[in-house]
C-alpha cells in the first residue's frame, strides 16, 4: 500500500482489499509468527497450550431480528476458539460508547451478553468502558477478546486435509447476513429472516475425537471466503454442489432481488468442517443431533484437481469457479 | 423437481445441432451474472457463443459522471448514489475515495430514499440518476415528489439511459449477431413493441427471465428461431412482462423526462438514447443548478471496456484484464460493477 493513499471501507470488507491492508501495511510492523499464521485465533505455545483471540464488532443497527451486537460480540469470539478446536472459558470485554447512547438500549445489549454467556459457558473475567463525544463513534462498539483451551484428539490445521475429506456445513447459509441487510429498512423489504447468531461450541466438541483437519465458521465473506481461505495455497482443491446448498427460500429470494451470491453472504452460527472421508457419516450424525447442526449437510469434497482453487457443480450441470467477494458488498442498480 | 426441469432443458442445449458461427448477446448485465454463476456459458452447444451487451448501467457511464459529481462532493453538495457507483474510478477519483477524503457521499437503495436524504439534512442534496427504463420511473416518482413536497435543495445528476437505441445503433454497425436475449426488468417497463426494429431486420430476440431454466429455455428459443429462419420477438417472461408493458411507468417517465442524445462509453453519442429532464422540471437538474468545474478526463490507457461493451473482444482480450485490472483494483467500469462481463468473468470463471 502506498503512503498517500486514505482508508476505504472496502478494506474492511473481508475480501482481497482486506487482505491488502494486512499484507501490505500490518504485516509490515507487526510479525509476530504466531500472527503471521493467520488463523483465526493464535495457538498459544507451552502444554497444553490455549488458544487466544479478539474481534470487534461494530454492526448496524444495533438490534437486529435474531440477535444484537451483545450477542454477536460473545459469539464472534467464542466461535472464533471453537473452530480452532477450543474450549472456550475467558473473554475480556471493551466498550466504545457514544455520548447520548441511552441507558435502555445498554442494559438491553448487557442483558443479551449476560444470556449468550451463560449458553456459550464461558465468563467475561475482565472489561474496560469508554465514552466518546457524539458523533465520534455510531452508537456502541464492542471489542472481545477470549482464550480457550485445546479440546480436540487430533489438531484442527488445514494442511492436514487430503482429497476425498468431506466438507460439510452446520446448517441453513446466509440468514444472518441477509437479516441484518433487511433490518436497516433501507430496501424496504420484509422477510421473515432471523439471524442465525449462535455460540458453536457445544456443537462442534461433539466431533472433538473425529478427525477434523478443519473448520471455520463463514462470517463476513460467507461460504465463499471461508472455502477460499481453506483452499489458497494448498495443494488441493475444493468442489461443491450447488444443488447441495441449504439456502434458505427467503435468502434466495433477497439475494435475486439484490443481486447478491448466497455464499458471499455472512453467517454468524454455522460452521464449515473438513472431515476425512471415514469420519465423514459419524461426523454429520453427531452435527444433526444437536440443535444448531440439525440441518448439517455435506457441501462437497476436498479434491486433487483444481489446486488452491474453489469450484461449484452447478444446478445446470455446468460448473464455475467460486471466489472471495472483493470488498465491501454492493446491491447492484438494477 | 426444478432441477429435473434444468437438467433436461441443459440437456437439450448441449445437444442442439447448431451452425458454427452463431453469436447471440445478453444485453444485461444481470443475464451475465447469471449465466456465468450458473456456468450456462459452457453447456453451449459446438459453434455457439454468448457475448455481453451494454446493458450495464454502471459500464456504460462515462467517467465525466464521475467527474462532475466529485466536483459537486467537493462544492459541499451531499452526494446520493446507488451503492454500485461509488466505487468507479472517474479520471482522477472516485466516490469512496472523496468520502473518505471527507466528502459526504451517501450509498442509497432508492431515489426517495436520496430525497429523504434531502429532506433531513436541509443540504443540497445531489442524486447521481443512473440506469435504464428500470430505474427511470422511481426516479421520475422522486421528482414529481420533489415537487410535491416542496423539498428545494434536491436534483438529480443525470445519466439515464435508454436500451432500444443502444441496440439499433450495436446492429447497424455489427452484422455478426444472430439474435439477442433481452434484459426482462427492462422490457416489463418497455414491453414486445420497442423491439419490433429488431424482429424486422431479421433478428430472432426472446425476453428471459433470470433464473437458470428461464435463461437456458430462452436459449433454446433463439437457436430454434435462428435455425428455422424465424424473426420474432418471443415474451419468454410472461409471469413478469407483459406484451405492451408498463403504461404507468413510462407516463410517469415522460411526464418528466425527455429523450436526448446521450454518450455511451463504447459506443460513442448515440440520438435519443438518453433522458433529460423536462424544461418543466429543469430546477432539478443539477447540471443547471450548480457550475460543474470538472477537469477534462484523459482517455484510460490500455483499458477496453469499450470493445468489451460492442460485443467485439471478450474480456481476457483486453491487456488489462486480472492484470492491472481485478476486482479489487479496477481500472475500467466494466471490472468496477458486480454486473460488469469482466468482473464475471474473474468471479466465475
Amino acid at each position: 500500500m502506498d503512503k498517500k493513499d486514505t482508508i476505504l471501507l472496502a478494506h474492511g470488507g473481508g475480501g482481497s482489499r482486506s487482505a491488502e491492508l494486512t499484507r501490505g501495511l500490518f504485516q509490515r510492523f507487526l510479525r509476530d509468527p504466531l500472527l503471521l499464521e493467520m488463523d483465526d485465533a493464535a495457538r498459544l505455545p507451552g502444554r497444553p497450550g490455549a488458544v487466544f483471540t479478539t474481534d470487534s464488532f461494530v454492526v448496524r443497527p444495533l438490534f437486529f431480528p435474531g440477535g444484537d451486537i451483545g450477542r454477536l460480540a460473545v459469539c464472534g469470539t467464542v466461535n472464533d476458539l471453537a473452530v480452532m478446536g477450543a474450549e472456550p472459558l475467558w473473554l475480556s470485554i471493551g466498550f466504545i460508547i457514544e455520548e447520548g447512547f441511552p441507558v435502555a438500549g445498554l442494559e438491553r445489549v448487557l442483558a443479551s451478553i449476560a444470556r449468550a454467556c451463560r449458553e456459550a459457558g464461558v465468563r467475561i473475567v475482565c472489561a474496560d468502558t469508554k465514552v466518546v463525544e457524539r458523533g465520534k463513534a455510531d452508537g456502541l462498539f464492542i471489542n472481545t477478546s477470549g482464550i480457550g483451551r485445546p479440546a480436540f484428539r487430533r489438531p484442527v490445521l488445514a494442511g492436514r486435509a487430503r482429497p476425498g475429506d468431506a466438507v460439510l456445513v452446520s446448517g441453513p447459509i446466509g440468514l444472518h447476513g441477509v437479516a441484518v441487510l433487511t433490518a436497516r429498512g433501507e430496501f424496504g423489504l420484509e422477510t421473515r429472516v432471523r439471524s442465525d447468531v449462535a455460540p458453536l461450541w457445544g456443537l462442534v466438541k461433539t466431533c472433538r475425537l473425529l478427525d477434523v483437519p478443519f473448520m471455520r465458521d463463514p462470517t463476513r465473506g460467507g461460504l465463499a471466503q471461508t472455502l477460499n481461505e481453506l483452499a489458497q495455497g494448498r495443494p488441493f482443491g475444493v468442489r461443491i454442489d450447488e444443488a447441495s446448498l441449504p439456502v434458505p427460500r427467503d435468502v434466495a429470494a433477497v439475494c435475486d432481488l439484490l443481486g447478491l451470491d448466497p455464499l458471499q453472504v455472512a453467517n454468524e452460527g454455522k460452521v464449515v468442517m473438513v472431515v476425512s472421508a471415514r469420519d465423514a457419516a459419524r461426523a454429520l450424525r453427531l452435527l444433526r443431533r444437536q440443535r444448531l447442526g440439525r440441518g448439517a449437510r455435506r457441501i462437497g469434497e476436498i479434491t486433487a484437481e483444481n489446486r488452491g482453487r474453489v469450484v461449484m457443480a452447478t444446478r445446470a450441470g455446468s460448473e464455475r469457479i467460486v471466489m472471495p467477494p472483493a470488498g465491501e458488498i454492493l446491491p447492484r442498480i438494477c | 423437481m426444478a432441477d429435473t426441469k434444468l437438467n433436461r432443458l441443459a440437456a437439450r442445449l448441449r445437444a442442439f445441432p447448431a451452425r458454427p458461427g452463431t453469436r447471440f448477446m445478453e444485453v444485461c448485465g444481470t443475464h451475465t451474472v447469471a449465466i456465468r454463476r450458473a456456468g450456462i456459458q459452457k453447456l453451449l452447444p459446438d459453434g455457439v457463443r454468448l457475448v455481453s451487451g451494454p446493458g450495464c448501467p454502471v459500464c456504460v457511464s462515462p467517467d465525466r459522471l464521475i467527474d462532475e459529481a466529485a466536483a459537486l462532493a467537493r462544492q459541499g453538495a451531499v452526494i446520493t448514489s446507488f451503492g454500485d457507483m461509488l466505487r468507479v474510478p472517474g479520471s482522477r477519483t472516485s466516490l469512496d475515495r472523496e468520502r473518505a477524503a471527507g466528502a459526504d457521499v451517501r450509498a442509497v437503495y432508492s431515489p426517495l430514499d436520496a430525497l429523504a436524504v434531502a429532506a433531513a439534512s436541509g443540504r443540497e442534496t445531489v442524486f447521481l440518476a443512473v440506469g435504464f427504463e428500470t430505474t427511470a420511473p422511481a426516479i421520475a416518482a422522486a421528482a414529481l415528489k420533489a415537487r410535491e413536497r416542496r423539498i428545494a435543495n434536491f436534483s438529480l445528476l443525470t445519466a439515464l439511459r435508454l436500451v432500444p437505441p443502444a441496440l439499433a445503433a450495436l446492429v447497424a454497425g455489427n452484422t455478426e449477431l444472430a439474435g439477442f436475449l433481452l434484459p426482462g426488468h427492462v422490457s416489463a417497463i418497455i414491453g414486445k413493441p420497442a423491439y419490433e426494429f429488431l424482429a424486422e431486420r431479421g433478428l430472432p430476440v426472446v425476453i428471459a427471465g433470470f433464473g437458470a431454466a428461464e435463461i437456458v429455455s430462452s436459449l433454446l428459443l433463439l437457436l430454434e428461431m435462428h435455425e428455422e429462419g424465424v424473426q420474432r420477438i418471443v415474451n419468454n417472461y410472461p409471469g413478469v412482462v407483459r406484451d405492451g408493458g408498463n403504461e404507468r411507468s413510462r407516463a410517469v417517465m415522460a411526464e418528466v423526462f425527455a429523450p436526448a442524445d446521450a454518450e455511451w462509453r463504447g459506443l460513442g453519442t448515440i440520438p435519443l438514447s438518453g433522458l433529460e429532464l423536462r424544461p418543466a422540471y429543469a430546477d432539478l437538474d443539477a447540471r443547471r443548478r450548480f457550475r460543474i468545474v470538472a477537469e477534462a478526463a484523459p482517455a484510460r490507457k490500455g483499458c477496453r471496456c469499450g470493445d468489451v461493451l460492442r460485443g467485439r473482444i471478450d474480456p481476457p482480450a483486453c491487456p488489462l484484464f486480472n492484470k492491472a485490472c481485478r476486482p479489487d483494483s479496477p481500472v475500467g467500469p466494466c471490472m468496477v460493477s458486480s454486473e460488469g462481463s469482466c468482473s464475471a468473468w474473474v468471479l466465475y470463471g
